[in-house]
């Protein structure tokens, strides 16, 4: 297991490293620049702009002096679009945002969703399980950026009850609205993926084993049901959980939070090569370490698996 | 000898009291309210006013610094740190008379050194600032040397005569110069601040400035929270203790939390004005926007062939039937374009536009006649490429234009929709047929937009060229009254047709009735925090 941890590490940074240059060369290969603007700006001046931010170099050097700054000094550069600001500086204030609702919307959407998708799979067939499909159903085909202004509508304009935006550090009433718009689509795939795994495995051989030696329905369910169910739950929950706490898009420009969601399109729109390659590099390596801890998790679900 | 100019509002500022600072009318009484939210589309990219190129990181500056001389309601300049200037006799040397009570937010005294160092550190190459070229557009002495690296910025023809004299050297006499200096670039910048703190001046705590307004909080995507400067000069005058700025994407969601009562002020979402309007009769508003609407023809090679006969450019313009799109597209109180600097510019004539008086029947007949003319029919159609940005109204009013062209002349205009930064780049390398270009004046002169098409102009981007027109342009900087050279430059444009004018803006904004001294008709839409009160409801 040990070795596996090690090896898995080991084939990260190359991973890493190839995702650096393509997405540095496919950004660099987008038309237009971080300074191209319809107010079409001097020879001279444009010229001073690309020596003070290096983009005057030949491509394999910005690309060797941008990872060796990442290497050496842990320094992302300065963003080209927000002047006043780094790339490091830019994720410290808009991750901690995104990783406080997504965590919470993460964990909301797990235990809801689990609890929808068993209980339906448990009462399969009845109308538990119609309105628990119908629920979920719902929440799926509702994306985020229809929730988000149903939710301002009636919690801000019509009830008075919740601020329409903003964040004031994590405020619970800031909170409540971006949870919910985040975490109710995850939900009703959590839901959808908890039956159907569930309804699998109460039909398999070691759950009638289980009941035939007469172990109480609970213990069916919770250790012999539900444990091994959780594996195509879990596969969907590591990935899923890297999205939810880089931020959603919807979510930071509809609620005005300030996360790191938003930084991801703005920076892709604005050509701001620097955080567009600190929000990928932080993505990808959240993603790489997240598929190691479900992979893990799979160890510890199912005995059969062994690395 | 120097002569002394006073401007007229500088006298009507002196006698009539501080007009130019929050002054409710009689009969108004005010709330206690003392804070004002207002609406942001984007996050302030910058609060350093050497690095600051766009609309709301100006809106933001003004709040935190003051320049020269300010604008009133009307776009008129008023006092800011200068109370008066002088213009030397050959007209290239501006004394401005600095006030002696202007503090910088730490209690420093705002001197002459200040605006020397701001100017110098705004063409130094060391800074690489986008706006650079303002300096240079001001035609002040080595404005491009210094830019270009050529000569020590220590050489701009800047001086500071004494802590509160700053004098200007002009390559040339330039009648709109005081205009220019209301623009953030050429606010002042508090040199021991930036010495002491270097790419970290601009953060909350950090920075200094000298206007109504200190940086509170400036929070990237959510806010940015201003308090009233206890220093600065005319802080008696200033209603508002706390000004913040919310970043609100989608429009939608501003109104919204606007009618939420969330935020004072915000745009009205397209199309929705009219609505809005009979519902909220005291809230919508519409007022004149110094922008521009176009459809620019590529007149090079990389062009269409057909696009350069002018009979054909006429054909197309001609047959655009843009009070549709104003009134049923639009409907935000925009105006129907005939011409290319908007018509409510500061000083500007309206040219006397042939096509503009006639109907739209009369138009699409000529227009008909023009394109037979020309040769394109039924046996030889005519299909153009027009690329336009993501937009939802770009579309809206592409999709009217090809139907109408289509209709009454039976030209096929394809539609290609790019991102902003794809649209802009191919129009700026000229690879094209015709674009969407829409252009906000940076100042409030008509020569903002009328330079843009002399062949010189790196904005040019169809790359229309006529010796006339640019030696117009050229005489205007020089003339005593430029605007007779605008009105004749405007007729050139409607006879060689290098551009399709579309509309001109309007600013179309939701408003808190209880808000007021928002600019009425200051068609630049700058507004100052320092002017903003709220009265009892």
């Amino acid at each position: 297991m040990f070795a596996y941890i090690v090896k898995r590490i080991a084939v990260a940074i190359p991973t890493l490293l190839i995702l650096i240059i393509i997405s540095f060369l496919l950004m660099h290969a987008a038309p237009g620049g971080p300074f191209t603007s319809e107010k079409k700006y001097p020879a001279q001046v444009l010229a001073n702009l690309n020596e003070k931010y290096g983009l005057d170099q030949p491509l394999w050097k910005q690309m060797a002096t941008y990872v060796w700054n990442i290497v050496r000094h842990f320094d992302f550069g300065p963003s080209f679009v927000y002047k006043d600001r780094t790339v490091n500086e830019v994720i410290a204030q808009g991750f901690p945002v995104t990783l406080v609702y997504g965590s919470i919307s993460f964990v909301v959407a797990t235990i809801v969703g689990i609890a929808l998708g068993a209980v339906a799979a448990l009462k399969q067939n009845t109308w538990v399980d119609y309105l628990a499909v119908g629920i979920s159903i719902g929440a799926q085909v509702l994306p985020s950026f229809v929730i988000a202004p149903i939710l301002v509508l009636v919690f801000t304009l019509w009830l008075g009850w919740l601020p329409g935006g903003g964040w004031e550090h994590g405020e619970v009433r800031y909170v409540i609205m971006p949870v919910i718009a985040l975490s109710t689509a995850y939900m009703a795939s959590i839901a959808r993926i908890t039956r159907s795994s569930m309804l699998e495995v109460l039909t398999s051989n070691h759950i009638r084993t289980a009941r035939a030696k007469g172990l109480p329905e609970w213990k069916v369910i919770l250790r012999h049901t539900l444990k091994p169910a959780m594996l195509p739950v879990v596969s969907y929950l590591g990935p899923a959980f890297v999205t939810m706490i880089t931020g959603s898009v919807v979510v930071d420009m509809y609620f005005s939070t300030g996360g790191i969601g938003r930084s991801f399109v703005d920076a892709a729109l604005n050509r701001d090569y620097s955080v567009m390659m600190g929000v990928t590099i932080l993505v990808g390596a959240l993603t790489i370490f997240f598929n190691l801890v479900v992979d893990i998790l799979y160890a510890w679900i199912d005995p059969k698996i062994r690395y | 000898m120097n002569r002394r100019l006073l401007l007229s509002t500088v006298l009507v500022a002196a006698l009539a009291g501080p007009v130019f600072a929050a002054n409710p009318q009689p009969g108004e009484t005010l709330s206690d309210n003392r804070s004002y939210t207002f609406r942001e589309l984007d996050a302030i990219k910058t609060l350093d006013p050497g690095l600051n190129a766009d609309v709301e990181g100006s809106d933001v500056l003004r709040a935190l610094f003051e320049g020269l001389y300010n604008e009133d309601s009307d776009g008129n300049l008023v006092p800011g740190v200068a109370t008066s200037y002088d213009l030397s006799d050959d007209k290239t040397t501006y004394t401005f008379h600095l006030r002696p009570e202007a503090k910088w937010s730490n209690g420093d005294p705002v001197t002459a050194q200040d605006f020397v160092y701001a100017w110098q550190r705004l063409a130094d190459p060391a800074l690489a600032s986008e706006y650079a070229w303002y300096l240079e557009l001001g035609q002040i002495v080595n404005a491009a040397e210094v830019t270009a690296g050529k000569v020590k910025p220590d050489q701009l023809g800047v001086k500071a005569v004494d802590d509160h004299t700053f004098e200007v050297k002009l390559i040339a006499p330039l009648p709109y110069f005081p205009k220019l200096v209301t623009n953030a670039s050429l606010f002042p910048v508090h040199k021991a601040t930036i010495d002491k703190f270097g790419a970290d001046w601009t953060k909350p705590g950090n920075l200094v400035s000298n206007g109504a307004y200190v940086l509170k909080d400036h929070i990237l995507g959510e806010k940015i929270v201003m308090e009233r400067n206890k220093n600065y000069w005319d802080d008696a005058h200033t209603f508002m203790d706390t000004v913040t700025g919310v970043t609100i994407n989608d429009e939608n969601a501003g109104l919204t939390r606007f009618l939420a009562g969330e935020v004072d002020r915000t745009d009205v979402p397209a199309g929705q004005y009219p609505q809005l309007k009979e519902k909220y009769p005291d809230m919508a508003t519409s007022t004149p926007y110094s922008c521009s609407y176009t459809y620019v023809i590529n007149l090079t090679d990389k062009g269409n062939k057909a696009l350069q006969d002018v009979r054909v450019r006429k054909a197309l313009s001609y047959a655009v039937d843009r009070d549709i799109i104003v009134n049923n597209v639009l409907q935000g109180g925009q105006k129907p374009a005939y011409n290319w600097t908007h018509w409510a510019v500061n000083g500007f004539k309206m040219p006397d536009i042939d096509y503009s008086h006639w109907t739209q029947a009369e138009r699409n007949d000529k227009a008909k006649a023009l394109l037979a003319e020309a040769g394109y029919g039924p046996d030889k159609p005519l299909t153009i490429q027009l690329n336009y940005n993501t937009s939802e109204a770009h579309q809206k009013i592409a999709s009217a234009i090809a139907q109408m062209w289509k209709q009454t002349l039976g030209v096929d205009l394809v539609l290609n929709n790019l991102e902003w930064k794809v649209h802009t780049d191919r129009m700026q390398s000229q690879d094209f047929e015709m674009a969407r270009y829409a252009w906000c004046g940076d100042y409030n002169e008509a020569s903002t937009y009328l330079d843009l098409l002399a062949s010189y102009s790196g904005n040019n981007n169809g790359k229309y060229s006529n010796p006339d027109y640019d030696k117009l342009m050229k005489d205007a900087k020089t003339a005593a009254d430029p605007n007779a050279d605008y009105t004749k430059a405007e007729e050139i444009l409607a006879t060689d047709m290098p551009i399709i004018p579309i509309y001109h803006y309007a600013k179309v904004d939701m408003i808190q009735p209880d808000i007021k001294g928002l600019p009425q008709n200051n068609v630049q839409q700058s507004w100052y925090a320092k002017d903003i009160y709220r009265v009892a409801k």
